[in-house]
């Protein structure tokens, strides 16, 4: 397969970039924000996103999805980069359904319809502390009757207090297990942070929470190998919004460079930020070539897909970040101004950027993978 | 089966058949490179087998057509074969300025006859091609050049000397730049090819702090240079020149990508010994050779999505240039861990042991990737112009 959208796949930009740009441009941002929204998001635009069959992209045909891959899902996740629209389309759609579709069973047949109907919202409770560390889970399941009984604290957690359903990874006897844990469960409590880029994360409390057997996503202890799923999902999609923060940011940063004059040229003229812009131009050229390659290889289910899932993360996070630090500084002290969009580039970059392994955590990830 | 995949089969089973085994080992030195040419001397019957095989094949220049002495192979076809030689590790069975820069242009504005002419020795590794372009007062500002061919009817004088042409010395005919009209800057310039055995044509080489001296002066006193010899129109080599950087920047650029060489740390784990927890016994070295290898693995994902639009016509025409500016960086930066991760020993420069100081020698070649075929400053200037579209730029 070639590294560039087929025509199917150009259509779908085609159709969904000037949606998300009508529908949820920055000032939609700025006004969930500057409302002190409690939800995180608009449920309104979640349902144009439904209408236009967005949150079942991934979700197989079979649970009333379109079966697409993670090269489509791409294509939407670069565009809420781009116009940093709050959604909880990365989490439910890419990371929840990646999961749920590998783990077959009940709990698929249970949300993947209800996903794809644009009914639930998934919030994905992996992450314990400050870091992105999933080796080291410490929330346990232990077997209580019927089902199991979790305990322990999960942070990060995005649209953790709306979420419908969570999905908890605990430690049990014999390895991870992953359980969809109801919005309603008794001994869950979810508290909502507002972040730097305005979105709302939860810390998870898991107090003794009781769930059936058939609350387990898969099997018992053979939750690696889902949890794997959902995070190389993830970590692409995050990675594939990241390059619409960092194209987003240098689209802003090279218009100003044509537009702002002192010392009665654009600064644009000057030698010393054309380097800088043609520099950026190369860096997210290369992030998005490499984030294509991950999404390609995951969708051929081809073998390589994790270690380039960990580059493409840590690529774009590096291509991103030098995108919002470059475009604050070219615009000058008008880029430190809250009125300017600018400064809400840098803030979303950050986010993502910890979100499910930050760059240095991705390079470490991509020297053991390369014995090392 | 696909179509494709029946030829991927074919490909695998004719590589296996043809490729010999010494021409899957990586290559040490120099001698290992085929070069071809009039005077080349193969080092080994393996080497010759191999470029016999793949002449008989069209597979020197699988995407030329097959009257130019290619395959005539489609992107895709390319792609694959391409794919299969890596996959096996086969050498380059012929490397050459003729496939890499001439060829594309004669291929795009030479007439039917050159092209027959001129492009079967160059599928076929028989006539050895140099560059002269730069002049010791143009290089950047290629288009000032100096180098000048007076009208002589049937035939051009042509008088000046050229700089850093590389092999000018071992090379059989030269692609190079004169001025035909005092006149017309950018509109004066004649893309000609000539005989180096041309009366007048002499070469000195210049030695490189590398130690070595491919590179040579190359002075042109009376060269006789007949008319039929020139490519596109008189006067409009510029356009032919253009073209043509834009294919030497892709072969530079592939540099970048690093050949054999699939992981930097994980080469270096070996020599260089890890600690109780398996990693690297250096943290900041093994980090900073991760953050290399992260970007030398996305790197080539670029050099994949890149020739998938370059070849479909689909890349931006400057997009060359910015894969050149990237993957010559890249491997400036790969040369220097080579040198870190060698320590003392990278740095002796005759040892047997070292194959003649090769690792510092090549780190010091690569000092030249961000120079040759244009310096990274100026790639960056043509992005900020012709990409970004920055004023006055
Ligand atoms: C937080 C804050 C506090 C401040 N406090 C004060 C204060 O108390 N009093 C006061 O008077 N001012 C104050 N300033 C203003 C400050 O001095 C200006 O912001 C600064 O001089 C830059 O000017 P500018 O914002 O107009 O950017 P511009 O001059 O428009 O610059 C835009 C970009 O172009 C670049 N650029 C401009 N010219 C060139 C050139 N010739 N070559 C290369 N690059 C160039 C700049 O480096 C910058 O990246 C403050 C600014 C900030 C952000
Ligand atoms: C190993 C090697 C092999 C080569 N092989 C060949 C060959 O086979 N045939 C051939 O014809 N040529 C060859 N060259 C020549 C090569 O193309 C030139 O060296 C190159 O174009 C740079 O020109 P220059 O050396 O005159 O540097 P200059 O143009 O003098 O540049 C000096 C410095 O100024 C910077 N600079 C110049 N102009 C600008 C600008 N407008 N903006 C910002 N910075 C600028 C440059 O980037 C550089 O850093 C080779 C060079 C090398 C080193």
């Amino acid at each position: 397969m070639p590294l560039y959208h087929n025509d199917d796949q150009a259509m779908l930009k085609d159709s969904v970039a000037p949606f998300v740009a009508e529908q949820a441009p920055v000032s939609h941002l700025r006004k969930l924000r500057d409302s002190a929204d409690a939800t995180g998001f608009s449920r309104d635009l979640w349902a144009q996103f439904t209408e236009m069959g967005l949150p079942g992209m991934l979700v197989p045909e079979a649970h009333g999805g379109l079966g697409m891959g993670h090269m489509e899902a791409g294509i939407v996740l670069e565009e809420i980069g781009r116009n940093l629209t709050p959604s909880p389309f990365l989490a439910t759609s890419v990371g929840a359904v990646a999961a749920l579709a590998k783990a077959g069973g009940t709990q698929a047949g249970r949300w993947l319809p209800a996903i794809a109907g644009g009914e639930a919202i998934i919030a994905l409770a992996i992450d314990e502390g400050a870091k992105h560390r999933p080796e080291r889970i410490a929330t346990t399941a232990t077997r209580s009757g019927n089902g199991f009984r979790l305990d322990g604290k999960k942070s990060f957690v995005l649209h953790g207090h709306v979420a419908d359903m969570s999905i908890v990874a605990a430690k049990t006897d014999g390895g991870i297990t992953l359980f969809a844990v109801p919005k309603d469960a008794k001994g869950l409590t979810a508290d909502p942070r507002r972040l730097v880029d305005s979105s709302l994360a939860s810390h998870v409390t898991l107090d003794g929470v009781e769930v059936d057997a058939d609350a387990v996503i898969g099997e018992v202890d053979a939750g690696g190998e889902i949890l794997d799923a959902l995070l190389a999902a993830t970590r692409t999609g995050a990675a594939a919004e990241m390059v619409g923060v960092g194209q987003g940011a240098m689209d802003m940063t090279v218009n100003y460079l044509k537009e702002r004059k002192q010392f009665g040229k654009l600064i644009g003229e000057f030698q010393g930020l054309q380097h800088r812009a043609a520099h950026l131009y190369g860096e997210m050229e290369v992030a998005r070539a490499t984030v294509m390659k991950a999404q390609q290889l995951l969708d051929e289910g081809s073998e390589g897909a994790k270690l380039m899932v960990s580059v493409a993360k840590a690529k774009a996070g590096r291509a991103a970040n030098l995108a919002v630090r470059e475009g604050v500084q070219m615009h000058g002290g008008i880029g430190m101004t809250d009125e300017y969009d600018i400064g809400l580039y840098m803030k979303r970059d950050r986010a993502l950027a910890e979100y499910m392994g930050d760059v240095h955590y991705h390079i470490d990830q991509v020297a053991r993978m390369n014995g090392y | 089966m696909s179509e494709l995949d029946a030829f991927r089969t074919e490909v695998r089973e004719w590589l296996e058949a043809n490729c010999p085994a010494e021409m899957r080992e990586p290559i040490r030195d120099e001698d290992d490179v085929c070069w071809g040419g009039r005077n080349f001397k193969f080092k080994n019957a393996a080497q010759k087998a191999w470029l016999d095989a793949c002449v008989a094949k069209g597979y020197t220049v699988p995407d030329w057509p097959k009257p130019y002495g290619g395959a005539g192979l489609t992107p895709e076809q390319t792609k694959i074969l391409k794919q299969e030689m890596k996959r096996i590790k086969a050498r380059s069975p012929l490397d050459s300025f003729g496939i890499w820069m001439l060829g594309p242009a004669l291929l795009q504005f030479g007439t039917e006859e050159q092209k027959v002419h001129y492009l079967n020795p160059i599928a076929r590794g028989e006539i050895r091609w140099c560059q002269g372009y730069s002049e010791p007062g143009s290089g950047s500002d290629l288009v000032s050049l100096q180098t000048f061919g007076e009208d002589k009817g049937d035939h051009w004088v042509v008088n000046g000397s050229k700089i850093w042409t590389s092999y000018a010395d071992k090379a059989d005919w030269i692609f190079c730049l004169v001025r035909t009209d005092k006149t017309n800057k950018y509109q004066g310039i004649t893309f000609m090819l000539f005989d180096m055995e041309s009366k007048g044509v002499t070469t000195k080489p210049i030695l490189l702090i590398s130690g070595n001296s491919p590179f040579c002066e190359t002075f042109f006193d009376d060269v006789e240079v007949p008319k039929t010899q020139y490519v596109g129109e008189i006067n409009r080599g510029w356009d032919v020149a253009k073209y043509l950087l834009g294919h030497e920047r892709e072969m530079i650029s592939g540099g970048g990508a690093g050949g054999d060489m699939l992981s930097i740390g994980g080469a270096f784990a070996k020599a260089f010994g890890k600690n109780e927890a398996g990693e690297l016994d250096d943290p900041i070295l093994r980090a900073e050779m991760a953050a290399f290898d992260v970007d030398v693995f996305a790197y080539r994902a670029m050099g994949e999505r890149f020739m998938d639009m370059w070849k479909t016509g689909r890349a931006h025409p400057a997009s060359s240039n910015m894969m050149k500016y990237v993957g010559t960086e890249l491997n400036k930066r790969r040369h220097e861990l080579v040198m870190s991760g060698g320590g003392s020993e990278a740095l002796e420069w005759d040892s047997e042991e070292t194959k003649g100081g090769a690792r510092a020698r090549g780190w010091l070649r690569t000092k030249a990737n961000s120079i040759e075929g244009g310096t990274s400053e100026v790639m960056l200037n043509v992005i900020a112009k012709r990409i970004l579209d920055l004023p006055g730029a």
